[in-house]
């Protein structure tokens, strides 16, 4: 006979001013099996758990109820009073007759609240009887990390992990790292110069010893689980050897053919052997295999003859490596929206019609035009210039229904830029409204309002058309009531920043969540926003939405502190809610396996001495398992059961309901 | 059992019983909602938490009405939801199924509800089950499967 304990909580007046606690109490005493019940008024103070405790001991309890609030609320504490009472804590289970019974039945007059917590506790007492003792799951955890996506979120993480002592794999499809930061000029609201505080950042982290650098590489796989992943990374060949290349970049000089430059965003050309910017980190050209003549026909190879340390390899193929990590890091960024979509605004067709980034290269001192603002088609400097914010942004049927958020930020910045290399030019910027919350931003944008004489009108552009070699933009100014038309020199897009081509593909091999638009989801938008769903998965910067840089950054430090806390014990505890396979009478049917959310059910074999096979059965890898149960309901065969919430505890509960 | 029917009868009039089973993470988390708020609702509603509404195995319904659930619900994440991403979808399909099975065996659908209430939708909580309860009261005892149990015991 089982020997159960059931303490009803009084919680000052919040249960005994509906819910008779003595009785409930006392109409427990008579079910068999109960040896010891009271009630009390606050269970959860220190009095109350230490009366709990003494309880136990006394009568020698070997099982307890606890009817007081949500489990949400003091599951933990009652299970760690049971255990400091020498219980296994998974022998304490709640009865929640605060916000089930007492909080929503007021009516005394029918005792209704007192006969509901009667029949609640009873249930969670039959359930009781048919608990098993759990043991937390103690899991290694290997204390390496990787990083996914080389951008400043994901620097940042790099770095901050490599300073905690612990090793760091960073990948980066691109030749450099730097992400879309490198591509910008000055940056709001400070107006640093972009690579001057960016390149030291790369340096550091390609110099880093924690730090492995994994450029031009993808990730192919990820299996395993929290402290435990095994990751297969592609990397693509870059038909130069990184080991001995010195970066001397005889070869680009030497290469004869040129094709355009998707760092540059189609306004300059580059080689077929290049890097990306002249600050790529490493410094180390890559091939851009479909329009090198040598590897398409074999014709050419000039590059080949003129390296000094011989390090170039038309043969070399792409190379998978597996890497262990104990917990990822996804800093995988934003692209802008393909600028096709805006045929209104004249974008593919008229020439001097670019987006917002492309500003950034004309205004970059390093960008094709050497930091003059010259437009496209002539290369003339225009002597004005159209801004037009939200573009496809705060517009559900066109683009995307939430707010871009820096696009107001940078425009100004633009017009700013503008101004201060083309003093006698005029900038007008079409916006819905200004958004610049942050910390000196609406100073910011005040500043360019009124020291660079921007001129901001407050309406929709509805088209954009070429007429004369003159580009007309056609818009509203709400504020005046009028429709203006202007004569443009060129025209900038604030083009609305979504999330990369490719990010459901990763979110599927991780096991991440992601929403409408392929924004990564975070476990909870204001208390995790940077851990995901899947324990050991971590979020960073702008693929989980459009913001800055110091948003992105902060983000990247936080996914690192989280990576950190997780490698400062050598293993970690678990709920021991998972599943479990009964090896009888599982018939290998593989329903459970196709069902559960996480692939954690395996195909296993039992074999007999001779090392033969004798019987196929599933198996559930406990550190995946998160414990859904899931596979439970779908297993015809009853051979797979979930720790905690078995058929025989639920079974008890409702049969004596 | 007995002791809580005697006590519905004395009161006077039927008072039908709700068994819900619904997830620890949307649905439960509602329900607690609605205590932290201090909403009234009926008091017929005995809850019954799973992790996911994935966990559900359908004979957990049928084992309700054979001990005496007038009606059942179930309820969990809304579709996308689901803390673990999925297992609301498979709760779904495997409604749909034992749905059609129960209907056709005469069970009045009336009797069975299936719903999303999420963490926030305290509110659509206290809806659904005086809903239920009112329509389940309406309807009389469901006394077919309470038939089948004490049979088996026989
Ligand atoms: C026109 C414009 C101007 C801006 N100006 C400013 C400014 O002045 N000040 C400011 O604070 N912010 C500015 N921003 C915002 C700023 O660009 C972002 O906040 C910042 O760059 C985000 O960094 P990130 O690391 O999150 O993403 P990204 O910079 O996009 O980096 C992501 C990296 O991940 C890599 N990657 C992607 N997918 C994979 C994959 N599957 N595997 C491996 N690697 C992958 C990418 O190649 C890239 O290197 C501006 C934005 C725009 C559009
Ligand atoms: S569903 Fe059941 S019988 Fe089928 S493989 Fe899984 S545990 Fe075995
Ligand atoms: S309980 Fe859920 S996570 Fe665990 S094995 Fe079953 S289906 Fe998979
Ligand atoms: S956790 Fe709520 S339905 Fe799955």
């Amino acid at each position: 006979m089982p020997r159960i304990g059931v303490f009803v909580c009084q919680c000052g007046n919040n249960i005994a001013a509906t819910v008779d606690t003595k009785k409930v109490a006392e109409e427990m005493k008579k079910l068999p099996g109960v040896v010891f019940t009271c009630d009390y008024k606050f269970m959860c103070s220190s009095p109350g758990q230490e009366m709990l405790k003494q309880a136990i001991k006394d009568n020698k309890l070997d099982g307890l109820i606890v009817s007081a609030c949500s489990p949400h609320m003091h599951e933990k504490t009652f299970r760690k009073a049971a255990e400091a009472a020498g219980l296994n804590p998974y022998q304490c289970e709640i009865t929640n007759i605060r916000e089930q019974c007492s909080w929503v039945h007021h009516d005394t007059t029918k005792a209704v609240g007192t006969v509901k917590s009667i029949d609640l506790t009873r249930m969670t007492i039959e359930r009781l009887k048919k608990n098993r003792p759990l043991k937390k799951i103690k899991i290694p955890v290997k204390k390496r990390a990787l990083v996914i996506g080389g951008g400043i979120a994901g620097i940042q993480a790099a770095l901050d992990i490599a300073e905690g002592g612990r090793e760091v794999i960073l990948v980066e499809k691109e030749p450099s790292i730097g992400g879309n930061m490198a591509r910008l000029s000055e940056t709001f609201p400070t107006m640093d110069c972009s690579q001057c505080i960016l390149t030291p950042k790369m340096v550091e982290a390609e110099l880093n010893e924690n730090i492995t650098l994994l450029t031009y590489s993808e990730v192919e796989k990820v299996d395993g689980y929290i402290g435990n992943f095994t990751v297969q990374i592609r990397r693509k060949s870059k038909f130069v050897d990184e080991e001995r290349c010195t970066g001397c970049g005889e070869c680009i000089e030497k290469c004869p053919f040129k094709t355009e430059s998707a760092f540059e965003l189609g306004l300059s050309k580059r080689k077929v052997i290049y890097t990306p910017f002249p600050q790529s980190v490493p410094n180390v050209p890559v091939i851009d295999a479909p329009n090198c003549p040598k590897i398409q026909k074999d014709k050419c190879g000039a590059c080949a003859i003129v390296c000094g340390p011989k390090c170039i390899d038309f043969k070399m193929e792409d190379k998978i490596v597996t890497e262990e990590v104990g917990a990822i890091v996804v800093a995988t960024g934003y692209q802008l929206m393909p600028n096709e979509r805006f045929g209104e605004y004249g974008y593919g067709r008229i020439k001097d019609v670019i987006n917002g980034m492309q500003f950034e290269r004309l205004a970059s001192s390093s960008g094709p035009t050497g930091g003059e603002i010259r437009r496209p088609s002539d290369g003339k400097v225009p002597k004005n210039v159209v801004f037009i914010q939200c573009v496809g942004s705060r517009d559900e049927k066109k683009g995307v229904s939430y707010c871009s958020k820096v696009c107001c930020m940078y425009t100004a910045k633009h017009t700013m830029l503008y101004k201060h290399k083309v003093h006698d030019g005029q900038s007008y910027v079409f916006y819905m409204d200004i958004r610049s919350g942050g910390k000196r931003y609406e100073e910011f944008v005040r500043k360019a309002i009124e020291h660079d004489d921007a001129m901001y009108l407050r309406g929709r552009v509805s088209r954009v058309y070429e007429k004369d070699g003159k580009v007309i933009v056609q818009g509203a100014d709400t504020l005046s009531g009028s429709q203006v038309e202007i004569e443009a020199e060129m025209v900038v897009l604030a083009t609305a920043i979504v999330s990369r081509e490719g990010a459901d593909t990763l979110a599927q091999k991780l096991g991440i969540g992601y929403d409408k638009y392929k924004f990564y989801n975070e476990y909870h938008p204001k208390l995790r926003p940077v851990e995901t769903v899947t324990a050991g998965i971590f979020l960073a910067g702008t693929c989980m939405g459009p913001m800055d840089i110091p948003e992105s950054v902060a983000q990247g430090s936080a996914a690192a502190s989280k990576v950190l806390s997780l490698f400062s014990a050598d293993e970690m505890a678990r709920e021991p809610i998972t599943a479990g396979v009964n090896k009888t009478t599982c018939n290998a049917c593989w329903d459970c396996v196709t069902a559960c959310p996480y692939s954690a059910i395996e195909r296993d074999t039992v074999k007999d001495r001779q090392g033969n096979i004798v019987k196929w059965l599933a198996r559930v890898n406990e550190g995946v398992c998160q414990g859904c149960g899931v596979c439970v309901a779908a297993c015809r065969s009853k051979s797979i059961d979930l720790r905690g919430y078995t058929d025989e505890q639920v079974f008890a509960a409702i049969n004596s309901f | 059992m007995t002791e809580h029917n005697a006590h519905t009868e004395s009161t006077g009039g039927f008072e039908p019983k709700i068994m819900a089973f619904v997830c620890n993470w949307c649905t439960y988390a509602g329900a607690d909602l609605a205590g932290t708020s201090r909403m009234e609702y009926r008091p017929n509603v005995r809850i019954i938490k799973l992790p996911c509404t994935g966990r559900i195995d359908p004979l957990f319904i049928i084992k309700a009405f054979e001990n005496g659930a007038d009606g059942v619900l179930v309820s969990g994440c809304h579709p996308g939801d689901c803390h673990y991403t999925t297992g609301n979808y498979h709760a779904r399909r495997r409604w749909i199924g034992f749905k059609h099975l129960l209907e056709f065996t005469g069970i009045d659908m009336r009797r069975l509800h299936f719903s999303w209430v999420s963490a926030s939708e305290a509110i659509k909580w206290v809806d659904l089950i005086n809903k239920i309860t009112d329509e389940v009261k309406a309807l009389g005892p469901f006394m077919e499967y309470k038939g089948l149990k004490e049979k088996a015991a026989e």
